[in-house]
Order: C-alpha cells, then sequence, then structure tokens
C-alpha cells in the first residue's frame, strides 16, 4: 500500500510536467488546428535557457552556504529562473510562429506538419551545434529536502511539494487568463470559429501568437520544474523529444483543445507511466505512452474530455 | 415532357421503387437533422428536394450514400437496404453523387477524374496492374475510349488534358455530373448544381439535367435552391423544413401549399 | 505498349552486366552506392504511401527495423545449419540471402497490415503520431528481445549485400510503383490523396488502397532493412529510430510528393550531400561556424524542409504538373 502511494506521489508529480507540456499542444491545436511538433523542443530550449540563466541570477540572488536551511535568496533566485526561463520560451514560440507558421496558416495540414517536423529537427541539432552534444547538469537551484514524518517508507520531497504548488499556480493563472481576460476570449472565439471571430474585430495574428507565446512559457516552466523536482537533472539538445511525444499523447488522451482535458491527461499518463515502471519492466516505460495512444484513437478518438468534429461533406 | 403528363405514367417498370427512405432519421448528439423522412423514388423518375437552409436535404444525401448511416429507420436501393454499407459498397450498387462544394480530385486532369471513376466496373487488380498482359490493355482501351465518349456528350473534350481545378466553375460542375455518370449509376443525386450559375448556364443546366435523365436511364433527386431550375423540370417535389419532411407533390401543388410559403417565408 | 517491362528488364540485365565489375570499386564508393540503393528502395516506398495516397507516415524505419532483423536473424540461425546442407560457398550463400530477404520482406509486409489497418482510419497529424508510435514500440520490442541481442545489437556473419542485388530490388520498387499508380486501377491511390470522400463516392475503397500502400511500402522498406543488416553486418534497435523515419520522409518530400524519379534524384543527392559536406567541414579556408554547422548535416536538412515548405512545397524536382501536362498533350497530338 505505501509503495502504491509512493509510485502514485511520484506519478502525479511526473504527470503535473507532462499536464503543462500537453497545454501547450492543446492550445495552439485549439486556435490553430494543427500540433505543434516542435513543442517538446521548446521545452528542451527552456531547460538550457534555465541552465544558462542560473549564474546571472546567482550574482545578484548569493545561494547561502548551508543548502539545507531554507533561504529567501534561494527561492527568489529559483523562482527568476523559472520566470526568466519561461520569458525566453515565449519570446522563441512567437517567433517561430511569425517566422514559419503564420505564412503557412493556408496551406495544406501536411505542409504545416512537415514543416513543424522542421522546425522541431532543427531545434534539436541546432541546439546540439550551441549547446554540444553531451549532457550537461543542471543546477540545483532549489536544494531538496525530504518531509519527515510521512512513515518509513513514503518519501516526500519539499521539492515534490513545491513543483504541485508551482503547477497548481500556473493553471490559475491560465485559467484566469483563458476565462477572464479579453485575449482568452479572443482564444475561445478563434479556436470555435476563425472566421467569425476576425469579423467580430478579433485580430487573430495577435491572438495566435499570444497562444504561441502562452504554450511556450508553459513548456519551459515545465523544463525548469522537472529540474527542481529531480537532482543532478541532466539535460541534453535530444531531450525533448520523448516528454514531447509523451505530452502529446497527455493531450490527446484528455481530448486534444481541451484546456481541463490536458490536464488531466498529463496526470493520468505521468501515473500510469510510474505504476510500470514500478510493477512491471523499466524497459517499457516509454512504449506506455504509444499503447496509450493507440488504444485511445482506435476506441475514443477524441479524447475524454474532448469534443466531437466531423468533416462537413 | 410536361411535368403534369409525368404524373400519369407510373405503370409498367416504374412499379417497383428504386430508392425507398422509411421512417429514416438521423440525429447527432440529440438534435435531429432528418427526421422519419418518407420518400420513395422509381426508376426514371427526376424529383426535386427543396427547403430552406439548413432544412437537412445535403444529409438526406449524405444518408443514402452512406456517410453518414441513420439512427433508425430504412433506407432500401432497389429493395436491399444500405443501411450500414459504406460509401462505395453503394455507389457500386448504383447510387451516384455530385457535391454541393465541389469536389473534383484537384491533381488530376480532367480525362483521369472521368476515368478513375470507372474504377468500380474493372475487371483488372493489382495483379494485372504490374504484369500487364493483353486483357490489361485492352480493358484500358475500352475505360479510355468510354470516358473519351463521355466527354463529348458534354462537350468536355476538348479540356480533356486540362487541370481540372483551373476549369471555370460550371464546367467544374459539368465534370462532377461525368464524373458521376461513369460509375454507371441507376439513381443520380445532384446537391446543387446550379450554384454559382447564371441565367443562361441554368438554363443550359437544365437540359442538360433533363437529357442525361433520359440518355442514361436515371431517376434523379435534385437539391437545388433555384425554384426555377427545380420547378422547371421535376416531376415531383418534396420539401424539407427542420429535417422534416412537410410537403410533396407536384411544382404546382407545391408552389401553392401553405406549409411551404410559410417555412420559405417565416411564420 | 509493354514499355515499362521492357525498361525494366533492360535496366537488370544493365546492372547484371556491370556486377562483375564491383570488386574494382574503391570500398568508399561502394558503401555509396549501396546506401544509394537501399535509400531509394525506402523513399519510392514510402512515396506510394505518402506521395500517392497522401497517408503521412512517420514511423517507416520501424518496418526497415522488422525487415533488418527478421533477415538477419534467418541468416544467423540457419547460416550454420544450412549453409552446409546448401552445398556451402557462394551459391548457398546467395540462397540463404535471398531466402532472409523475402522473409524480411515479408514480415516487414505483415506487420504494414498490422499496423496499417487500425492506425489508416486517422488523418494527418494523428497518423504520423501513431505510425510514428508503433516504431518506437517496435523499437522497444527489439530491445526486450535478448534473442537477437537487445540493446547491443545482432550481428550478421556474412555480407552477401552486392550491387545486383540491391539495384534489382531498388528497380523492383520502382516498377512496382509506377506501374501500381499508372493504370485505372492505381488512379484509386491518388483520388485517395486528393479526396477521399469524393473516391469513396465513386465507389472506391478507400481503406483498401490505403492498406495496400502501407503493406506494399511495408513490403519494400523490409526488404531494404534486410539488405542493409547485410551490408552493414551489425544492427542494433537504435538505428531504426524516429530520426531514420525523419530521413526517410525528407527524401520524399525533397523528391516531391507522388513524383517518383524525383524521389530517386532526392536519394540519391541526399545520400551524397552528407559526404560533400564532410569534405566542406574540412575546408580551412571556412569560418570556425560555418564549418560546424556544415559538420551537422541535420541542421542543413531541417532547414531545406522548412525552406522547402515555405516555398516550394511540391518538393525540389516538381514542376507542378505543367511539364507532364505538357508531355500529355504532345502525346496526344503524336497519335492523332
Amino acid at each position: 500500500m505505501i509503495q502504491f502511494l509512493q509510485q502514485l506521489l511520484n506519478g502525479l508529480s511526473l504527470g503535473a510536467i507532462y499536464a503543462l507540456i500537453a497545454l501547450g499542444y492543446t492550445m495552439v491545436y485549439g486556435v490553430l488546428k494543427f500540433i505543434n511538433f516542435a513543442h517538446g523542443d521548446v521545452y528542451m530550449i527552456g531547460a538550457f535557457a534555465g541552465m544558462y540563466i542560473t549564474p546571472y541570477v546567482w550574482k545578484i540572488l548569493p545561494q547561502g552556504a548551508d543548502s539545507s536551511r531554507f533561504s529567501w535568496s534561494t527561492a527568489g533566485g529559483a523562482f527568476a529562473v523559472l520566470a526568466l526561463s519561461m520569458a525566453v520560451c515565449a519570446v522563441l514560440g512567437v517567433v517561430i510562429e511569425r517566422l514559419v507558421y503564420r505564412p503557412l496558416r493556408e496551406r495544406p495540414r501536411l505542409t504545416v506538419l512537415i514543416t513543424a517536423i522542421g522546425v522541431s529537427i532543427f531545434l534539436e541539432y541546432f541546439g546540439q551545434y550551441l549547446f554540444g552534444a553531451n549532457p550537461k547538469l543542471f543546477p540545483e537551484i532549489l536544494p531538496d529536502r525530504v518531509i519527515e514524518g510521512l512513515g518509513d517508507d513514503l518519501i516526500l520531497s519539499v521539492n515534490q511539494v513545491v513543483v504541485f504548488a508551482v503547477t497548481l499556480l500556473l493553471l490559475a493563472v491560465l485559467c484566469f487568463i483563458v476565462l477572464k481576460t479579453r485575449i482568452g476570449t479572443a482564444m475561445r472565439a478563434l479556436s470555435y470559429n476563425p472566421v467569425a471571430a476576425s469579423l467580430m474585430g478579433i485580430n487573430n495574428d495577435v491572438v495566435i501568437a499570444f497562444t504561441f507565446g502562452l504554450g511556450s512559457a508553459l513548456a519551459a516552466a515545465a523544463a525548469v520544474l522537472n529540474a527542481i523536482n529531480y537532482p543532478a537533472y541532466s539535460i541534453d539538445p535530444f531531450m525533448g523529444i520523448l516528454p514531447g511525444i509523451k505530452a502529446f499523447v497527455a493531450a490527446v488522451l484528455g481530448g486534444i483543445g481541451s484546456l481541463p482535458g490536458a490536464v488531466v491527461g498529463g496526470l493520468i499518463l505521468g501515473v500510469l507511466e510510474t505504476m510500470v515502471v514500478g510493477y512491471g519492466s523499466p524497459m517499457y516505460r516509454d512504449a506506455i505512452a504509444f499503447a496509450v495512444l493507440i488504444a485511445i484513437l482506435l476506441f475514443k478518438p477524441n479524447g475524454l474530455l474532448g469534443r466531437a468534429e466531423k468533416e462537413k461533406v | 415532357m410536361d411535368p403534369k403528363m409525368a404524373g400519369h405514367e407510373t405503370e409498367g417498370p416504374r412499379m417497383n421503387p428504386l430508392l425507398e427512405m422509411d421512417r429514416a432519421t438521423v440525429e447527432f448528439g440529440g438534435l435531429r437533422a432528418v427526421s422519419e423522412l418518407d420518400l420513395t423514388l422509381r426508376q426514371g423518375e427526376l424529383v426535386g428536394l427543396i427547403g430552406p437552409n439548413g432544412a437537412g436535404k445535403t444529409t438526406v444525401f449524405n444518408l443514402i450514400t452512406g456517410v453518414y448511416q441513420p439512427t433508425s429507420g430504412d433506407i432500401r436501393f432497389e429493395g436491399r437496404s444500405v443501411a450500414g454499407r459504406k460509401p462505395y459498397q453503394i455507389t457500386a450498387r448504383g447510387v451516384a453523387r455530385t457535391f454541393q462544394n465541389i469536389r473534383l480530385f484537384g491533381s488530376l486532369s480532367v480525362f483521369d477524374n472521368v476515368r478513375a471513376a470507372f474504377n468500380i466496373h474493372l475487371h483488372h487488380g493489382i495483379s494485372h496492374a504490374l504484369w500487364r498482359g493483353p486483357g490489361f490493355d485492352r480493358e484500358e482501351r475500352e475505360v479510355e475510349t468510354m470516358a473519351e465518349e463521355l466527354l463529348e456528350i458534354f462537350h468536355l473534350d476538348h479540356l480533356r488534358d486540362a487541370e481540372c481545378t483551373a476549369l471555370p466553375y460550371g464546367d467544374q460542375r459539368r465534370l462532377e455530373i461525368v464524373r458521376a455518370l461513369a460509375t454507371r449509376p441507376k439513381l443520380l443525386l445532384l446537391d446543387e448544381p446550379a450554384a454559382g450559375m447564371n441565367p443562361t448556364e441554368k438554363g443550359e443546366l437544365m437540359r442538360l439535367i433533363r437529357f442525361t435523365q433520359e440518355k442514361f436511364d436515371l431517376a434523379v433527386l435534385l437539391v437545388e435552391h433555384d425554384m426555377r431550375v427545380v420547378m422547371g423540370i421535376c416531376e415531383r417535389i418534396a420539401v424539407l423544413d427542420y429535417g422534416v419532411k412537410i410537403a410533396e407533390g407536384a411544382p404546382e401543388a407545391i408552389r401553392n401549399d401553405r406549409k411551404v410559403i410559410e417555412a420559405y417565408l417565416g411564420e | 505498349m509493354n514499355r515499362p517491362k521492357t525498361c525494366f528488364l533492360l535496366f537488370v540485365a544493365l546492372i547484371a552486366a556491370l556486377a562483375p565489375f564491383q570488386s574494382a570499386i574503391n570500398p568508399y564508393y561502394f558503401n555509396i552506392l549501396i546506401s544509394i540503393g537501399i535509400n531509394i528502395i525506402l523513399g519510392v516506398g514510402l512515396n506510394l504511401v505518402t506521395g500517392y495516397t497522401g497517408q503521412f507516415s512517420l514511423g517507416h524505419a520501424g518496418f526497415m527495423a522488422v525487415g533488418a532483423y527478421l533477415s538477419g536473424s534467418v541468416t544467423v540461425f540457419l547460416a550454420p545449419r544450412w549453409l552446409p546442407a546448401l552445398g556451402g560457398g557462394a551459391a548457398g550463400e546467395t540462397a540463404l540471402f535471398l531466402l532472409a530477404l523475402i522473409a524480411g520482406g515479408l514480415g516487414a509486409g505483415l506487420a504494414g497490415l498490422a499496423v496499417g489497418v487500425p492506425s489508416l482510419r486517422l488523418k494527418g497529424d494523428y497518423l504520423a503520431i501513431v505510425t510514428l508510435g508503433f516504431a518506437e514500440i517496435i523499437r522497444v520490442i527489439l530491445q526486450n528481445m535478448e534473442i537477437v541481442g537487445g540493446p547491443r545489437g545482432l550481428s550478421i556473419p556474412i555480407r552477401p549485400t552486392g550491387l545486383f542485388g540491391t539495384y534489382l530490388a531498388a528497380a523492383l520498387t520502382v516498377y512496382v510503383v509506377v506501374l501500381l499508380v499508372h493504370s485505372t486501377y492505381g488512379r484509386g491511390f491518388l483520388t485517395v490523396r486528393d479526396d477521399e470522400i469524393a473516391a469513396e463516392a465513386m465507389g472506391i475503397n478507400s481503406t483498401k488502397y490505403k492498406v495496400i500502400a502501407f503493406v506494399v511500402a511495408a513490403f519494400f522498406a523490409g526488404i531494404a532493412g534486410g539488405l542493409y543488416a547485410h551490408f552493414i553486418q551489425f544492427i542494433t534497435p537504435e538505428g531504426f529510430g524516429y530520426l531514420k523515419s525523419v530521413d526517410i520522409v525528407v527524401i520524399v518530400i525533397l523528391g516531391g510528393m507522388g513524383n517518383t524519379p524525383g524521389v530517386i534524384l532526392a536519394a540519391i543527392l541526399l545520400t551524397i550531400l552528407p559526404e560533400g559536406l564532410r569534405v566542406m567541414s574540412g575546408w580551412e579556408f571556412l569560418p570556425d561556424a560555418v564549418r560546424g554547422i556544415v559538420k551537422n548535416r541535420m541542421i542543413l536538412y531541417s532547414l531545406l524542409l522548412i525552406i522547402l515548405m515555405l516555398t516550394r512545397p511540391q518538393g525540389l524536382f516538381s514542376s507542378g504538373g505543367k511539364w507532364t501536362q505538357k508531355w500529355r498533350a504532345m502525346k496526344r497530338r503524336g497519335r492523332a
């Protein structure tokens, strides 16, 4: 039982990361009806951005010598790294959309898909060129501690709690943006009917760029939170492929285009994957996502919370 | 060819219904797009299906051709149910259609669009296509000849090698009819063939539909917004409103039907 | 009228005549020639699925893996027992190789059927991801199969892949794809690509066409995998990952979807290009940054892909149908 609880806990914190990436897929799908294949690589760039930003942040907010004690400077530093990585990726997302996807907006979906694959490969190999092929260690921006007194076998770390808390905070902010702000309303309008939206005076270009920026920022958040979650986290230019695909699966599982669906799908997938590793064979941990994807697309293609769409004849 | 005369020739080969829609219903997420529709077409009949926008006319076509499956009720073609059949199976039984938003094979030439539609009547398959014995060549030439003949009948032969997407709108609509005929249908469903045409073209189209129906001995079900076209060539007209059939009868009767006028003008 | 068959036989005769001289070729060029042949098979095969039938598959390397592993296993496990029985020597080796290739092709074809039937209901992006998923599953399964070496890979003791075998298989692939597509039967593939709903309305069973395209392409990918395994002599599951699938997709897209000669040219170009780039990266007069980028061919591939999609989505070697149209018109005038 304790072991099950432990797996569940680990699964949920992995799932939170997937959920944050999945939100980017689902939001972009909502407004553009296409799968941004390069999203996983934006996550990768987020990780590298965090790594390179950290030393500069530490110059301003020096880290205490005793890493086991809480200090405001450390927490502030971690928060600054998170915020700055998100900003870098938001800009990256907007730039990619502006340079590559916008000129293709009226083209066949296949053209856009191939381009997205091109962008994905470019980010991976250009990343390799810039950052080097060898894995790099992500700095420990928030030293970890185990929370005592939960019982002998159940391990919960402070950082796991932090990851949950920050994820919830980001979701709350996202909810606010989508439901309460003008731009969020415009996003929703666009996802229902882009033509009608533009006739109602919505500037589709701005909304789509904003959506890309928002989704990319969440991917960066996922990367930094993942680094906080796992001590001695190593990053490399190809690290985005698998989480990217898994988050996509999470988005499809929840119903692509649905924001709550992405969160639910991410959590389910995270737990499922952790369970397979814990009780089955770790060798199959990467295959489980695909098995889920294939099953869901064959039996419930609209996902758990998605709405059905039928081609008009 | 006075439409009033047509009503009298119900004896003989026209006795067996070709298409029977029997309380056919289709629902999309609780919304009834077509509700308990009864509609019968006999061989050689030209029937119009009209109704205000969103009345479910194209949905009826999609039901007959198997794009949608009826939620309840049945659709029979030559006495056999087509419910549960795939669109290509229904086409093979002798139902062909055109599309409201033209759906030609964009990368194929005019000629290839027509040739492709002979597919179901081919005797050759993969092995013949790869081995290319004399039988294969003969059949390919037959298909070519038939496709050329069809294009000639519809005065499209001079455009044979043109890209179909480069054709003027009216020609594209005609090409869709030619392509549908290449499947050798017994029932032809025309979905707003006059849309986007000018009055001259519409007159031409009316002659063309009449001519096609007689030459190929077809039953035709025509969805059309232009009342002049529908009233001018249909023997019988059925009127849909919100998925329900509100009237059916000869053009004169429909023109004066109170319910129909209400549906079009609003209460 | 039987021009294609004659062309095919002439080409086979030509490679048969040239094959005896293959030992005279410098091993470096021999390597490139074989790689070109294998890439032609992969590209032209995938072109039937993606180019002609319009189904975007991102898992072609998975079928190549099935072919490579199956044919490799046939050789590894049967060679000790069968080679003596087949009389040993070159003839026995060739017979075993042929058996291994056919087994690899058929196995991959079956895998294509198993993957294609469920996934071809999906379209576009979804199909791409599901085929990618299937290929990854194949890779993970191979990694867990200890009998074929698991993650450590499989060594194949003999190296019978030669110019004749490779180019015969390549010619066969081109022959099958071209003849399939250029017939009234095969026009079905194109109609499914252009408009699936209209194709069904014309009586064309789109599912059947998609599955046929998928199985044929998978079969040839299996053959290519077998040739590759018996050439490189050491295969690992890692070698057939997502990036290998992307490589094949790039060949098809660069060549122009549904343009077989273009895809052949692209296969040649993309096999030679990395070699050229390697040479370029050795040029000392180039700035270091340029040499760094040149060293990494995938940066250029991806940029090529993006720029191509933005400016020439019909591919590098396609004239957008203008020439085929002129050619058709010329042929007609000639006949009249």
